[in-house]
């Protein structure tokens, strides 16, 4: 594993473990996250994993006066950093979870379907069945509280961006931009083309965690009828 | 209990942030200046990190319904309770049904107000700090209004001293202490000095022109700038080549520069990851100079290399830490 660290301000650093997304740096960032899920340096506050990096933020002053150095806390976490990928074994398969997510698609919750289908050359139904084809995965998750950047869309089904965004997004909406496709856990501005919505909660604050979703899920969008649709909605409520 | 009789232009609960849920997309939010909430919690015998209410440009008018030992740091926004003067970075003894009001803004534009025992709020994803934009923490997700009421925790066993020592002076309706802290201490600038940037991982892949400009010329925080980032508006900064970023995660003081050209400082309730190419890092010690900076205001960067500004952080942190010994010493 080829790595390089930067600082980000005097409390992070940077693991680089790749300069383009791909499934090899992610399956990487999976492993590390792991090691650090599962053995959590004392100094370290929380990390974020996103597509070919982790920051790992630390309390410089507390690092000082725990471990009695004479370095920079800077310094010192780096080695602490190649010591402890030194000493793990990075040849265990991680586990991936699949989180099936089922999606009413088209009609009033999904009010973009056609444009999508038709700027592909393709009926609604074609667009649905491919959508819920593809082998996605969570490569990180940013942007907004539980929202997924998902990777894996078939480009069949790719579509622009709306020229004029809308102004609200509602909440599980399941969309399209481009390449991607994601859904959005709570009500945002956005220009994305809608194709559906699920029941399903992605960000619940009083849940431990309060994200459905962790980067390197697995995801199976499955379709749903509007009556299964207002019925899980009614029973997440 | 305290009241809020007339609300103010942002006024929010806030502590040192949300940490641990970053991964899941969640922010950080907390003060905009950091050193001023810890130091107003400290003189009022709190732990640093019980929240606090940061006021924003136009204060609000807040009751306090029982005795209360207080203490207001950061901006000077014309304090007075009772209809008189009182005096920042202090601790401050107040008679019950006294009345705190906030006039012109002298510096600064943010304000943070402790309260010994600090304001009881549930704790959301382990923080009392206000998440505006999800609606989630703080006082019911959002700014406080106009006839809010909170209540206000039970005091510690350093409050109570410091109390005890005030109140032998409580004939008046407020007792302020004489001493108070010298903010100046803890900054190594003085005002109109450029903040103190910390090159960014991808300052090389602006152009030469680019990057001599970054560090010469003026900025001004334009009116788009709140607790989320600052936009800046002034000599446009371009990259040599254009180039695809990957997004990655950010922290507080992170300078990125959107396509526009206009440097963004991140703040305290910056999203988790950014797309956007880091120009610069600010140094921590410089980010309570930012936080009570406004729309208008130019600023200017000058460079400081990253072992020095980690080098006066840990000062910085020291200098706090014998503040905490000094009250505890005082008082005991």
């Amino acid at each position: 594993m080829e790595y390089e660290l930067y600082p980000l301000g005097e409390d992070a650093v940077l693991i680089e473990l790749g300069k383009e997304i791909n499934l090899e740096t992610h399956h990487w960032v999976q492993m590390i996250t792991g090691l650090l899920e599962d053995n959590p340096p004392e100094w370290m506050i929380e990390f974020i994993p996103a597509f070919t990096t982790i920051t790992i933020f630390y309390d410089p002053f507390k690092i000082i006066k725990a471990f009695k150095t004479n370095q920079l806390p800077y310094t010192y976490v780096c080695q602490q950093i190649n010591f402890l990928f030194e000493q793990f074994n990075f040849d265990k398969s991680t586990q991936q979870r699949l989180v099936e997510i089922p999606v009413c698609y088209g009609g009033e919750l999904g009010p973009d379907l056609d444009i999508v289908a038709s700027v592909n050359q393709l009926t609604p139904e074609e667009v649905i069945q491919i959508h819920t084809s593809g082998d996605y995965i969570v490569y990180m998750i940013g942007f907004a509280p539980g929202f997924p950047y998902i990777g894996g869309m078939s480009e069949k089904i790719a579509a622009p961006r709306k020229e004029s965004p809308r102004l609200k997004i509602p909440e599980r909406s399941v969309g399209i931009a481009g390449m991607q496709t994601g859904i959005y856990p709570i009500e945002t501005p956005g220009g994305w083309q809608l194709i559906g919505r699920t029941p399903i909660r992605l960000f619940t604050p009083e849940a431990n965690p309060p994200s459905l979703l962790r980067a390197g899920d697995k995801i199976k969008f499955t379709a749903i009828s509007f009556e299964e649709y207002q019925a899980l909605e009614k029973r997440i409520g | 209990m305290i009241i809020v009789k007339k609300a103010g232009l942002l006024t929010s609960i806030q502590d040192l942030g949300r940490r641990g849920f970053q991964k899941y997309g969640v922010i950080v939010s907390g003060a905009m200046d950091r050193l001023a909430h810890r130091v107003a919690n400290l003189l009022v015998g709190n732990e640093e990190d019980l929240p606090t209410i940061e006021i924003t440009l136009l204060g609000p008018t807040i009751e306090f319904q029982q005795d209360s030992l207080i203490a207001i740091c950061g901006g000077d926004l014309s304090a007075t309770i009772n209809g008189k003067p009182i005096g920042l970075w202090r601790p401050i003894l107040v008679k019950a049904n006294s009345e705190l009001k906030f006039g012109a803004c002298k510096t600064g534009c943010r304000v943070y107000l402790a309260v010994a025992g600090g304001f009881t709020v549930p704790t959301v994803m382990n923080s009392k700090s206000t998440y505006l934009r999800a609606g989630i923490g703080g006082y019911e997700g959002r700014p406080l209004r106009t006839g809010d009421q909170l209540s206000v925790g039970k005091t510690g066993e350093l409050s109570n001293r410091i109390m005890n020592q005030l109140s032998r002076f409580f004939t008046e309706d407020i007792v302020e202490e004489k001493w108070q802290v010298n903010p100046m201490r803890f900054f190594e600038m003085k005002r109109g000095q450029a903040v103190r940037v910390i090159k960014g991982r991808h300052f090389h892949l602006f152009s030469k022109e680019s990057q001599d400009t970054f560090f010469q010329n003026d900025y001004t925080i334009s009116n788009q700038s709140d607790r989320m980032g600052y936009r800046l508006k002034g000599k446009e900064l371009i990259l040599s080549e254009k180039e695809e970023m990957i997004s990655e995660a950010v922290n507080f003081g992170t300078i990125q520069v959107p396509a526009d050209g206009n440097p963004i400082i991140l703040l305290a309730d910056r999203q988790t990851t950014g797309g956007y190419p880091k120009i610069g890092q600010v140094a921590s010690v410089d980010l309570s100079i930012l936080a009570q900076a406004k729309p208008g205001d130019r600023i200017r960067f000058t460079e400081i290399s990253f072992e020095k500004a980690q080098f006066l952080y840990l000062k910085r942190e020291r200098k706090i830490h014998e503040l905490k010994l000094g009250i505890y010493l005082k008082y005991s």
